[in-house]
């Protein structure tokens, strides 16, 4: 329990008007894109990573749970305060300080919004590529502590692949750097990948420091429809066997394609089983000789329609109707168990039958959508909540399908982390020694438990 | 005659359970975007909404803030997965709060709390800024009274001169148009009747080069949306009763309006209050989309372009915007011979004034006044015309604080010349 006297050492640390007790507050910092609710007993704003320092060391010396918070729009509950504590909500440090041309590296604090670092750099002819959905509202800090993904992952990586070094505040209350601005650095352990999808548990991240590539010259989209699943499934393995990485492969599979087509006016010839988008991006011929190869290796895999976008209008036509879909799966059933599989580019049509199994088993309808150009497949399990029995229904489809992931050689999640969502099964993919290997780090790190409690490891809840 | 009824919080329980938090009206909310608090944002207003149902948290202190912090703009609702219509059920709750504690809690207790933080100032004096006179002139149950009540205004706002003689004051009930043509109410508002009356001048100039029969009710009322701001659910209901039986006494084809405000108040509230109000809601038409309908647009641009031009952007009202009415006002304004036409960034985002929002928070609403007076400016536009006599308030007090020389006018100011040479 947090008492009057610690509201007051924490108002001393941040400025009085930078911490709120108020339930109102405590409402509005109490969940995250999960739909779970846990109450935080107070909100801090801190402005500077000295005060999150400051704050860390009065945590363990009182043991008070501290959970740090971007935008709130995590998937499996990092920054949800599950055991009451302090929610640290760092939306006041969000400024970019530099964005360096000469070599290529931005500077940032972790509450910048995505997007709009995107729109920053962009405007001076520079690119990040990492793009997850959520890119209009998540912060960078959040991005780099769930290591976010994205569509354009195929061909760029994902967030870890562009994060250089960063500051960071330990569980323990001392203030650190990791990396730096240099292409190349290998003294010491790589503490900077460590960081990357701690998913909050390990540190928290006051400034980054980011590689950014010249801006590409053009992008050219395509969206091409199969008849059958396999054919979509094999027109991505032929791509990439034909040595062409494109920017985003993204996979739309039927049931997807009828969800949009309730939801909008969108025009799918019947035959159409599957849909890819493909986008491919650089200097203006190379990407028309790209996007002419592409079209030959995927037409003898039973093509239905090719749509080549020409203009950006055209482009974002034929993203918004991938962008649809999410929002048109409520035609299915209200709620969703939103999943992210991973598995061997190869694996693909395999993974997407057994799911298919598995719906059909459990009887609950299973939706397929995502990134296909890595193997990393959105799996949405649909079921109304208000009918009783479907939850455990899609708990038990759930597991079914990160036990068929791993079996292709996969993961649960290649994007969205564990947190408390998939805490429960993380000894289907970790073994006991990993899970030992993780925990020591963890013990070390943070030895009174206080920094993001209960996230990723269950048993990391119980105090020693 | 049946009277007008509006939900109740507890109506929208099912619209409160599709948020799923996932946090994209983070993007859109420019109140969010102005203050960054998540109190401030869709998913907080709705999980707050939630816990009221639930009896979970008290009307008090940040509660009541954090209710007072929307300007009920529908940004959230047109960019959510779902379609939550957060705008509605954060007027429903100011309703259920008004309705327990009394109308004048909104205003007191925000204006409390603001005093506390120091952002609220004595404003007494600012009567000086704006003449007592306008509520002499204003009845009890005009929105201006809400938007604009004097104690309240800060003495930095720089307000419109009030027309001596109002707008209905100087017209006939009806004036007949050419023979076989349709007949349309003009529903005035309170900004053109008693503000902007220039503005219906030229609209009805308009009216009468398309030929319609026009009717101009003397007693109809405010359309209710700044009393649906302020949570007085009663005035928002009388209102539409008596505008019901002004609107109805001859029969209309359609009621045209040249408010962002008034065309959301009366075809997008009274349409949730069942019939008869949906069928008057039904015939509600924004004067662009009237004037596009009968081929004005196709006139004016057969038109030759004149040798001196001026530059104009554009400002979507939102609660046009987020109704689906962004192409015609633009095409008027293009086809214009007197105007260049030119596109600022973010057209589409909020000036700032949210009913009765800028009253008690006028320092945010300065802000998000202010990115607007930015883009206004950098696009380079001599003018930003727009189609709500509310935005035009607001968009003029935003360039007059960052001391830029645009002015901010209604199209239908620039239409009239046009309209000479139409003959």
């Amino acid at each position: 329990m947090i008492n009057a006297d610690t509201i007051k050492k924490l108002e001393n640390i941040v400025g009085k008007e930078h911490v709120s007790t108020d339930k109102a507050d405590l409402i509005c910092y109490s969940y995250d894109a999960t739909q779970k609710q846990f109450l935080p007993e107070v909100v801090v704003h801190p402005g500077t990573s000295e005060e999150i320092a400051r704050i860390m060391r009065m945590a363990n010396e009182q043991s008070i749970p501290v959970f740090p918070r971007g935008a709130g729009s995590g998937f499996t509950g990092g920054s949800l305060p599950t055991a009451g504590g302090i929610v640290l909500a760092l939306g006041r440090l969000d400024r970019i300080i530099e964005i360096d041309e000469e070599n290529l590296v931005a500077t940032v604090e972790p509450g910048v919004v995505t997007g709009q670092f995107q729109k920053a750099v962009e405007k001076l002819g520079l690119f990040y590529p990492p793009d997850p959905a959520s890119l209009k509202f998540s912060t960078l800090g959040g991005n780099v502590a769930e290591c976010a993904g994205g569509p354009r992952c195929v061909k760029y990586g994902v967030t870890k692949d562009f994060i250089l070094g960063l500051e960071v505040v330990t569980p323990t209350g001392e203030i650190i750097t990791t990396g730096g601005p240099t292409m190349k650095g290998v003294v010491g352990y790589d503490l900077t990948k460590l960081m990357c999808g701690s998913e909050g548990t390990l540190g928290i991240i006051t400034r980054i420091i980011i590689k950014l590539l010249p801006l590409p010259e053009a992008k050219k989209t395509m969206l091409v429809l199969f008849d059958s699943i396999d054919g979509a499934a094999q027109a991505v393995s032929a791509i990439i066997r034909g040595k062409i990485i494109p920017t985003t492969l993204e996979f739309m599979d039927s049931a997807t394609i009828d969800c949009g087509r309730q939801a909008t006016d969108l025009e799918v010839p019947e035959q159409a089983q599957a849909v890819l988008i493909i986008e491919v991006d650089g200097e203006r011929d190379l990407i028309e000789k790209q996007a002419k190869k592409i079209n030959e290796i995927v037409q003898p895999l039973g093509v239905v329609e090719t749509r080549i976008a020409e203009t950006a209008g055209e482009s974002e036509a034929l993203w918004q109707i991938r962008r649809s879909v999410s929002a048109s799966l409520r035609k299915v059933n209200p709620d969703k168990y939103n999943e992210d599989i991973c598995v061997p580019r190869s694996k693909v049509p395999e993974m997407i039958r057994k799911v298919e199994q598995i719906a059909n088993t459990s009887g609950i309808p299973i939706v397929n959508f995502g990134h296909a150009g890595d193997g990393n497949i959105h799996v949405n399990v649909m079921i109304d909540k208000q009918q009783p029995g479907q939850e455990e229904k899609a708990e038990q489809a759930i597991e079914a399908v990160f036990k068929a992931a791993l079996d292709l050689g996969g993961t649960m999640s290649g994007e969205h982390g564990v947190g408390i969502m998939k805490a429960p099964y993380i000894p289907l993919e970790l073994s006991g020694s990993v899970a030992d290997y993780m925990k020591t780090i963890k013990k070390a790190l943070d030895p009174n438990n206080v920094l993001n409690p209960g996230k990723i490891f269950i048993d990391t809840q119980e105090k020693d | 005659m049946p009277k007008a009824k509006l939900k109740k919080l507890e109506d929208y329980q099912e619209q409160i359970r599709q948020c799923v938090k996932c946090g994209a009206c983070r993007a859109h909310c420019p109140v969010f975007g102005a203050e960054k608090h998540e109190g401030l944002v869709a998913r907080g207003k709705v999980a707050l909404s939630q816990a009221l149902l639930d009896g979970d948290v008290e009307m008090k202190d940040k509660f009541l803030l954090d209710m007072s912090q929307c300007l009920l703009c529908g940004s959230c609702c047109a960019e959510c997965p779902n379609k939550v219509p957060t705008e509605e059920i954060v007027a429903a709750a100011r309703r259920e709060i008004a309705s327990k504690k009394g109308l004048s809690t909104f205003g007191k207790g925000v204006s409390t709390v603001l005093k506390s933080q120091g952002l609220m100032k004595t404003l007494t004096k600012s009567a000086s800024a704006f003449s007592a006179l306008l509520f002499k002139k204003l009845p009890e149950s005009s929105g201006l009274r809400l938007r604009i009540p004097l104690p309240f205004v800060d003495r930095e706002r720089t307000l419109p001169p009030i027309a001596s003689k109002t707008f209905r004051e100087q017209h006939p009930e009806f004036i007949e148009g050419e023979p076989g043509q349709p007949t349309v109410a003009f529903f005035t508002g309170c900004g053109i009747n008693y503000l902007y009356p220039e503005i219906g001048e030229a609209m009805l100039k308009a009216l009468k080069f398309i030929g319609v029969n026009v009717v101009i009710p003397k007693d109809q009322g405010c359309c209710g949306l700044p009393a649906v701001s302020a949570g007085a659910g009663e005035t928002v209901e009388q209102l539409a009763d008596q505008n019901l039986e002004a609107l109805n006494r001859k029969p209309v084809d359609h009621i045209v309006t040249a408010c962002a405000s008034c065309n959301a108040g009366l075809g997008k509230i009274y349409a949730e209050m069942g019939e008869p109000f949906e069928q008057m809601a039904a015939k509600v038409e924004d004067i662009f989309v009237f004037l596009a309908r009968h081929g004005l647009p196709e006139k004016l641009a057969a038109l030759p372009k004149k040798e001196k031009r001026v530059r104009v952007t554009y400002h979507d009202p939102c609660h046009l915007r987020t109704r689906g009415i962004t192409k015609e006002p633009r095409q008027i304004l293009k086809a214009l011979p007197q105007v260049d036409y030119i596109e600022m960034a973010d057209a589409g985002t909020c000036c700032g004034l949210g009913g009765t929002y800028s009253v008690y928070h006028y320092e945010t609403s300065q802000k998000i006044g202010a990115k607007k007076a930015q883009n206004i400016n950098d696009s380079q536009a001599e003018m930003v015309a727009t189609d709500c006599p509310g935005c035009i308030m607001q968009l003029q007090d935003s360039i007059n604080h960052a001391g830029q020389k645009q002015q901010a006018v209604h199209i239908l100011n620039l239409l009239v010349e046009a309209l000479d040479e139409l003959g």
